[in-house]
């Protein structure tokens, strides 16, 4: 079971919670070409270790965070409101 | 040693201890013609086509941790080809050809067991889209029947078949030359076969690197010290997008952890495989008398090998809805397996942009069905540097041309699939 930390309400019960992806992405801007925006669909680091992404509290408060979590051993190592910086900065 | 009646009447006079080893376990050569990353059942398959099919036989297996030991040793053994869009259905029939005669072709018994596998169908809508896809199936000459309600309550007692079922079930599409293979012996099989023609099967040897000179592969790095090749072929679903990163790619891939688990064993009571989409749940029965059972991801990126409980509870949730008896069962144990889920829920059997430098993987929940095809295939690509007709629309660059293959219809969310 994993505990996860929403920054507003605390640690709950994951099946409070949807899994949003990759938190390191960036939209490209509209007028981007298409390689750019191929790559923000597409393509993932899809990294064995430390990984930062987007979770939803949707059975909760109902709104986005970020996350660092270790894929390979499902540790949750920091949490963090969108506009904020997770610790240590990116992975 | 050709395995018979013979050979074992032989070797039971001896009281089967001097039965021959199935494979040699040689030390790496300095070099090769062509090397495949990953000793499960598509590294395998590869390294015995390549040998077989194209007379490469100078190929070595390099394998991390012991053959079969990752996702050839985790699935449920499922094996159809039940898809609707074409690349998908010539595809995994072609698969489901080369296991209807594995066990001949390999001389190990893969337990190919044609037992059928029955999709339920528990709304119009449902019914809707399992008409069209077992349509879409036979007009490319696969098998597909639909079953009535009543026909399956009369073959499978166990299942509650009641209008007043939380998911009453209307029919279903059966896919009678579907069933089940034995995953262990796939490894094996391929394993001894491929060895038997020249293939060098390394264990406990890890790539850790992938060495590229003027755009082309030189070898790779490896734990038991650096190999030379023109030739390299990742066959490593669930860690493509590791060993593709060592030659600079990034793949549309998410790695998810995908659980399964087996009651404690009992009596025959299913002989077929029941799945049912809108329950999000499968199962069959082992011949060890074992329900084996699955679901839905852990939705999750995870290279962890296990998972958590509430994907375990959706499946047993989905197991009670579906077959009320199966409650008095207490689980044996349950695991989880890493899997490549693309962007478009299809695998990639492609060249990759480094020149010798190819792939089978992205194989989301599908990879053991496919594994005859997948290394036939994958050894065609390597052999020839381009793609057979049949992995044609597997390329990486479907995502950027816009050519997916979504049997789901769901975009680019790899857990969708």
């Amino acid at each position: 079971m994993l505990l996860i930390p929403c920054p507003w309400c605390g640690a709950r019960n994951q099946i409070e919670f949807t899994y949003g992806g990759d938190a390191t992405l960036k939209r490209p801007p509209p007028d981007a070409p298409q390689e750019a925006w191929y790559e923000f669909v597409y393509l993932r680091d899809n990294p064995c270790g430390p990984h930062d992404e987007l979770w939803l509290h949707s059975a909760g408060c109902r709104r986005w965070f970020k996350v660092r979590r270790d894929t390979r051993t499902h540790d949750i190592l920091a949490s963090a409101r969108p506009d904020q910086a997770l610790p240590g900065g990116p992975t | 040693m050709r395995y018979s009646i013979f050979s074992l009447a032989r070797n039971a006079a001896t009281h089967h201890e001097n039965w021959p080893l199935a494979w040699r376990s040689p030390e790496p050569k300095p070099a090769y013609d062509a090397i495949v990353v990953g000793g499960g059942g598509h590294g395998l398959a590869t390294a015995y086509y390549l040998a077989k099919e194209h007379g490469i036989s100078n190929v070595a297996v390099l394998e991390k941790g012991w053959l079969g030991g990752g996702n050839t040793g985790r699935n449920t053994t499922i094996v159809r080809s039940n898809y609707h869009l074409d690349p998908n259905e010539h595809f995994y029939e072609f698969s489901l050809k080369l296991w209807e005669s594995l066990s001949q072709e390999l001389n190990f018994n893969v337990m190919y067991s044609a037992r059928g596998v029955l999709n339920l169908v528990h709304s119009p809508v449902d019914m809707d889209a399992a008409l069209r896809r077992g349509n879409a199936m036979r007009l490319n000459g696969i098998d597909a029947e639909f079953l009535s309600r009543d026909e399956i309550a009369a073959w499978i007692p166990a299942l509650d078949t009641s209008p007043s079922a939380r998911f009453p079930i209307l029919g279903g599409l059966l896919q009678p030359r579907g069933g089940t293979v034995r995953h262990d012996a796939v490894a094996w099989g391929y394993a001894r076969a491929a060895d038997a023609r020249g293939v060098d099967i390394i264990q406990n040897c890890e790539v850790t690197g992938i060495r590229i000179e003027n755009g082309a592969i030189a070898g790779v790095d490896t734990t038991r010290g650096s190999i030379a090749t023109r030739k390299l072929g990742i066959a490593v679903a669930g860690n493509s997008s590791r060993l593709a990163a060592m030659a600079g790619i990034r793949l549309p891939i998410e790695s998810h952890v995908l659980q399964a688990m087996v009651s404690e064993p009992i009596k025959p009571v299913l002989d077929t495989v029941v799945s049912s989409g809108a329950v999000h749940f499968y199962i069959s029965q082992s011949d060890k008398g074992e329900l084996v059972m699955g679901g839905d991801l852990d939705f999750y990126n995870s290279y962890a090998q296990r998972g958590n409980l509430p994907a375990l509870e959706h499946v047993v949730a989905g197991c009670l809805a579906l077959f009320p008896s199966f409650g008095r069962l207490r689980q044996l144990r349950s695991w989880g397996g890493i899997m490549d889920m693309t962007m478009d829920g299809s695998p990639i059997i492609a060249k990759l942009p480094v020149g010798g430098l190819t792939m089978t993987g992205g194989w989301c929940y599908g990879g053991f069905k496919a594994t005859p095809a997948s290394g036939w295939l994958h050894a065609y690509t390597m052999a020839r540097g381009e793609p057979h007709p049949l992995n044609a629309a597997f390329t990486l660059e479907r995502f950027a041309e816009g050519r997916m293959i979504d049997e789901k219809g769901a975009g680019p969310k790899p857990g969708a699939h």
